[in-house]
Formats: structure tokens, sequence, C-alpha cells
């Protein structure tokens, strides 16, 4: 009996201190929330900009053959980008984004393609290495707070594999010494609201240009410097890069929510697992209690008992 | 007289907007002064450029543009960078610092920190 009890309060205590660490990690998680949304709203200006300016000079340029725009046939590799996160503690998220990813690797090889894996974020990284798979590039330590920089690191390699194409023999480089890719494909986590947070796999290059279909009266009468192919060669690495740095923003407000909804979770799971045991250890407590009284009782009656059997 | 909405947005952040008089600017071309009323342009600026806006109040807003596109349209100018700083956040010494640095890029991007502060080089 006394040992149960012993054992529910060292439960307690432990719980008790597992809750503690799971609030803390809920406060911080809101925290960075906030800070990942305002980083999400300072970037949109520049994204608009520049996909304005981009649609305004697709309108105007009579020639669109470069590589980012052309739809290539018989595409034989795709790139795929999964955006995970380096910490774990997040619910689902990881898991959810690596069967999106997943999906898109089945229906790629579906298609005839063989899909070439690039990773972000250490828990991605492990989740590969485990199954032995091969990965043709992986960046890691900014899932939470991700800055222009790294999108650049991870645009340059997949911009560069892409204008490379998948010219190459077999598996092997080809004469550019590159093994390149036909497709470009991210799958990250896009953020919805602080409960909501899907996985999406978006195709990023070759890219679909929307033209403007009534163009306004100024339009036309652009002028370039340099010339519009020059700007446009300058400014689609750009923009991929822009919309890669936007899904790493959005994946990580989506990390923030994920693991502030799973740490509030788990802190309320403690509370009430926390009540549950108190309410076992004190009924095991006054069982104690009642017990040592009837003991103490009953042998103070049979003292009574006996020493009136000897008068 | 006449005014122009201008704003100066890099990737992480918009760094200014307001109404303005003039722009001026260094495409890869040449030099370009944008007054209010300019026919729409769009050009790549110097790696490493400095941009002066003249707003409205008579006040001189600089910035060190690096990676930047011009955008001139009927309803204002926009200035794309990817990474950019006004001439009051610019580390002075850590440029001074950088103009020794090895790499081209990184060397340029110190040289027009330091136009950009108001600092010869």
């Amino acid at each position: 009996m006394a040992a149960q009890i012993r054992e529910l309060r060292q439960r307690i205590r432990t719980v008790n201190s597992t809750k503690k660490i799971t609030k803390a990690y809920e406060l911080i998680a809101t925290s960075r929330l906030a800070k990942a949304q305002t980083r999400v709203a300072a970037s949109r200006p520049y994204a608009e900009e520049i996909t304005s300016v981009l649609s305004a000079l697709a309108t105007a340029s009579a020639n669109l053959d470069h590589p980012l725009l052309t739809e290539r046939t018989n595409s034989r590799r795709a790139g795929v980008l999964v955006v995970t996160s380096d910490k774990g503690m997040c619910g689902g998220y990881n898991a959810n984004v690596l069967r999106a990813a997943e999906e898109l690797l089945t229906l790629l090889r579906s298609e005839g393609k063989e899909p070439v894996l690039y990773v972000i974020g250490r828990k991605g990284m492990s989740y590969y290495k485990f199954r032995r798979r091969a990965v043709a590039g992986e960046w890691s330590g900014f899932s939470q707070l991700p800055h222009y920089i790294n999108a650049v690191e991870a645009g340059d390699a997949l911009v560069k594999a892409f204008v490379a194409g998948s010219d190459d023999e077999g598996d092997q480089p080809g004469p550019d010494g590159i093994l390149g890719v036909d497709e470009l494909h991210v799958v990250y986590t896009e953020f919805k609201s602080m409960l909501s947070q899907t996985p999406v796999a978006k195709r990023i290059a070759p890219m679909e240009v929307e033209y403007d279909p009534e163009p306004k009266r100024l339009q036309s009468v652009y002028s370039f410097e340099p010339n519009a192919e020059t700007l446009l060669g300058a400014l689609l690495p750009k923009y991929v890069k822009t919309r890669l740095f936007s899904a790493l923003l959005d994946a990580a407000a989506s990390e923030s929510a994920a693991r502030r909804t799973a740490m509030k979770a788990a802190t309320d799971n403690a509370t009430e697992l926390v009540r549950t045991l108190s309410r076992q250890a004190n009924q095991a407590r006054q069982a104690q209690i009642t017990q040592e009284i009837s003991e103490i009782v009953g042998g103070a009656s049979a003292l009574t008992g006996g020493a009136g059997s000897d008068e | 007289m006449a005014e122009m909405t201008v704003q100066l947005v890099a990737v992480e952040r918009r760094l200014w907007s307001g109404k303005a008089t003039s722009v001026v600017a260094q495409t890869l071309e040449g030099e370009i002064g944008i007054l209010p009323g300019h026919e729409p342009v769009l050009g790549q600026l110097v790696e490493g450029g400095v941009v002066r806006v003249r707003t409205t109040d008579n006040e001189l807003v600089t910035a060190a543009v690096h990676g930047g596109f011009l955008s001139v349209t009927g309803e204002g100018v926009s200035i794309l960078a990817e990474d950019a700083e006004l001439s009051h956040e610019i580390d002075v010494e850590q440029a001074r610092a950088d103009v020794q640095n090895s790499d081209d890029v990184q060397r340029a991007r110190a040289i027009a920190r330091l136009r950009a502060a108001g600092h010869s080089a």
C-alpha cells in the first residue's frame, strides 16, 4: 500500500516536469508563430512586385524561349524539394509533408519520370537516410528562421540542375558534369490558419506565365534596360528563389503552428493525467489511513479485551 | 509640384515607401534619373548600386541595393532588391572591413554600402 502511494507520487512528479517542458515549448512556438507570420507579411510586397514585373515583361517580350518557361517533351527526371523541420515535437507536421512527398514521387514514377530528391530540414534528411534513398542535395539549420540566403543556396542548386536538363545517358552525369532534371517540384506545408496546415506539392519549373488578357494602355510602351530577353534571363531565376523563399516562410509558420497545437494537446493531457493520478494517490492514502486506524482500533480492543479476560 | 509614389522593397521587408519628386539609380546601361511622368521602364540595376530618392519633403533617402530591378509604371516607381540597406542602417566599420574581402561580389557590395552611407571607399 505505501509502495503504491510512493509510485503514484513519483509518476505525478514525472508528469508535472514533462508538463513544464511541453508548456514552455508551447509558449515558444506561439511567439515564433507570431514572428513567422510577420515575416510572411513582410516578404509579400516583394513577391507581388516581382510577379507583376514578370508578367508585364512576359506580355511585352515577344520571344519567350527561356529554358525556365519552356515545357520539355519527354522529360525523364524530375527534381523534388521536400521542406521539413529541423526538430520534432510538432505532431504530424513532418509525417504529413513526407507522405505528400511520397505521393508525388509515386505519381512521377507512374509518368515514367525518375524523381531526384532534394531535402531541407534534419527530419527529412534522417527519414531518407534511414530508408537508404539517394538525396541529391540537403540543407538544414534554418527551418524555423529561414533567410533569403538559404532559399538562394537551395534555389541555385535546383536551377543549375534544371538548366542542365536530363541530357545525360543513364544515371551518370552527362558531358556537362551535372545530373540534370527536367522539372522542379517543391513539397512544403502551406499555412492556412492557426489550426489548419496542409502539405502541398507545387511545380516551380518550367513555370506557366500568366499573360495579362487586357493589357493596360501603358504596357505596350515599356522600355527595357538592357533588352527584354536579358532581363527575363536575370529575373526568372530570382523569381524561382522568391517562390522558394515564400515556401520556406510558409513552412516555418506551419511548423510553429503545428508545434503549438501538439504541445498544447500534450500540456492538456498532462494536466488531465496529473488529476487522475492525484485522485488515485489520495484514494490510496485514505485507504491506508483507514486501514491503519482499523488496525490500531482492532489492536487496542484486542488489548482491552485481553486485559479484561485476565481479571 | 509633381510627385510620384516610390517603394523600395527587399525580399525580406519593405524598406521605404512614400511620395517622391525624383529617383536616381544605376542600371546596367548607365545612370538613370526618374522624374514624375516618366515613360514605363524596366531596368536591371548594377550589382552594388546606390539608389537616391528625393522625397516631397526635400529629404534624401539613400540605399545600397544589391541584385536589384527598377520598374517604372504609370502608378509609380518600385525598386526591387535581393538585399538592400538604407544609409542610416549601414554598419560603416563592417563595410570598411568588407572592402578588403577577396570575393568580388562582397567587395562591390561593401563599396556600395560605403557610398550610400556617404563615405568614400
